[in-house]
């Protein structure tokens, strides 16, 4: 079976792009803080989740709505509402990761497919199994600490279907379990759905060379003519122990295009490209790009090549956890 | 107490025989006990260890969600800080499979602290709150200590072994900001509740978490004992464990601030 890409809409019009470039599935939020992405002028209106799961159902992909991050003690019926509206609009499926909700959506919505989200960091067979017996999750978006050869062990003890990111941005800490952001500026992925967010970001120049803070700390700093990559609190350049440099992450974003065939047989259903903030065009790019890569496979071709490298912002590219080195 | 290894398997085999002298010993001075579960679970021998827990014969602290099916049926247990514990729905949903007692995750506002713990108190669970110590802010698959040492986590050769504390990080400006122990990414700061121990007493927490510290860590623990029994106010508290190591650099910002690195007595900070 031909593997599923999945793909980011961070708007209808980029929903569409991204249909009409063959993906097979999107996955896209509600503007408000029930989704990861949840960045200004991003995301749909119930009218729009409606208009766009209409489109790609009249084009023959499905959509999932990301309703991944942890709802907010008192106001957890704004994250109900957000699963009711998904059902409602025609959604294939909704992405979650908290356990009250999960429960909720188990128990209310008996008719509407689960998937459990990287945010729920669920990184072995046990509490894979465990998601799907409690909640009938029938889809697991792995978390970005695995290798290949890990991901074909969980796949041989699971019959729940697993999802792996191969492009774009990466986290280097387990999702859902990382507030690094917060503690700088006050916003986390888990309560906000943003991370290391623009708000809190400061640039000044001194003397030629550009100083990037975030929440008042600096990440990098760079030479005026050099690339100066967006601050993100774990890819900063930092000190310890008499050295000076990326501790956490380079600057770098995923790319897994040439590990397909592995993934392939290590059981994977689908292949996720990160990054609802992308513009129509990156996405639709990216989209006919991995859709050719699939579909070669499918066909006993090799892969084209190196078709990717001239959308990561000139950024360097790893395969991350998938090779087993990066740890 | 809670003993166990919390962040790195390969640590646990150097101290793993002493854990049952321990307990013996916590238990026969009338302390309660629990045994932590790893915070991120992805190896076959880990799943065995944490398997394993149950036979120790003293509660389990489930630190992932792994731990919970290898928990006896109707066992009672706990929830530690790295459990996503957010909301009274899954408070509930943790509290049906039998969990009595929940420290919350170290980033969550008073306001919500409040709200879980009327909801805990219905329902009968014990709310805990982070209460001092360097907070744990994220847990990766890398090791750091390994990767400062050009190394990878399979051949780390231990190299966080001198850091029990963590490994300091600062920023090109050399300003503390975080610490590295293996694994996991510390915050630089010590979260310090003492300041707020009359809104969280409001609030309705009956526990404060007190992580461990290499240094004076046991004059810290009686000067909360001090703090919870009145004999100290939280400007006393502070000031005294100021005086433990004056270059610690306190934060109470996650429960009451704009940030988590934020300080409500501006005076102690860096």
């Amino acid at each position: 079976m031909v593997m599923e890409i999945v793909c980011p809409a961070g708007t209808p019009a980029a929903l569409r792009a991204a249909v009409k470039a063959g993906a097979h599935t999107i996955y896209c939020g509600f503007a408000d803080e029930t989704n990861a992405r949840n960045f200004p002028g991003l995301n749909f209106d119930r009218n729009e989740m409606r208009e766009g799961v209409s489109f790609a159902h009249a084009h023959g992909a499905k959509v999932l709505v990301a309703i991944n991050t942890f709802p907010r003690a008192g106001d957890e019926a704004i994250w109900h509402r957000a699963v009711a509206d998904a059902e409602a609009c025609g959604a294939d499926a909704v992405i979650l990761a908290d356990p009250g909700l999960l429960d909720h959506t188990a128990q209310t919505h008996l008719g509407l497919r689960r998937h459990l989200s990287v945010q729920a960091a669920a990184a072995n067979a046990d509490v894979i199994n465990f998601y799907a017996e409690t909640f009938g999750v029938k889809r697991v978006v792995l978390p970005r600490v695995l290798s290949v050869p890990e991901i074909a062990a969980i796949n041989a003890e699971t019959d729940v279907e697993t999802e792996v990111f191969v492009f774009g941005g990466l986290c280097v800490m387990a999702e859902g379990r990382c507030s690094l952001s917060s503690y700088a500026t006050g916003l986390s992925p888990n309560m906000n759905g943003v991370c290391s967010p623009a708000s809190h970001v400061e640039y000044s120049d001194d003397h030629g060379v550009l100083n990037a803070q975030l929440g008042g700390y600096t990440i990098h700093r760079v030479g005026k003519n050099d690339p100066a990559p967006y601050p993100t609190l774990c890819k900063g350049c930092f000190g310890a122990g008499g050295k000076t440099g990326h501790l956490f992450e380079d600057p770098v974003s995923l790319n897994a295009e040439h590990l397909i065939p592995q993934l392939q047989k290590a059981g994977v259903t689908a292949l996720k490209i990160e990054g609802r903030q992308r513009s129509r065009s990156y996405v639709a790019q990216v989209v006919r790009n991995f859709r050719a890569a699939v579909d070669a496979l499918e066909a006993g071709k090799p892969l084209p090549e190196g078709m990717l490298a001239r959308l990561s912002e000139g950024q360097a590219m790893t395969t991350g956890a998938y090779k087993k080195t990066w740890r | 107490m809670v003993l166990g290894e919390l962040i790195c398997s390969k640590r646990l085999p150097f101290y793993q025989d002493c854990i049952p002298d321990a307990i013996a010993t916590l238990l026969a001075a009338g302390k309660n006990v629990a045994l932590t579960s790893l915070a991120l679970v992805t190896l076959k021998r880990e799943r065995k260890l944490t398997a394993e827990l149950v036979e120790m014969g003293v509660e389990v602290e489930i630190n992932d969600l792994t731990a919970l099916p290898y928990l006896p049926k109707g066992s009672r247990f706990s929830v530690g800080p790295l459990v996503n514990v957010y909301n009274e729905g899954t408070l509930a949903w943790l509290a049906s499979r039998g969990a009595h007692r929940v420290c919350l995750p170290p980033e969550m506002p008073l306001k919500s602290v409040e709200t879980l713990a009327t909801a805990g108190a219905k329902i009968g669970v014990t709310i805990e709150v982070w209460g001092h110590g360097r907070l744990p802010l994220a847990i990766s698959g890398r090791c750091y200590h390994a990767r400062l040492h050009d190394r990878t986590k399979d051949n780390c050769q231990f190299a966080c072994e001198h850091d029990p504390d963590g490994l300091d990080v600062r920023t090109v400006d050399d300003q503390p900001f975080m610490a590295m122990n293996g694994v996991q990414t510390l915050s630089d700061t010590h979260a310090c509740v003492a300041h707020q121990i009359d809104a969280i007493t409001k609030a309705g927490v009956s526990a404060l978490r007190l992580s461990p510290q290499s240094k004076g860590f046991v004059i810290l623990c009686e000067l909360y004992r001090q703090l919870l029994d009145g004999k100290l106010d939280g400007a006393q508290t502070v000031d005294a464990i100021c005086r433990i190591d004056c270059d610690t650099r306190l934060s109470d910002g996650f429960l009451m601030g704009a940030r988590g690195a934020d300080w409500s007595r501006a005076r102690a900070t860096t």
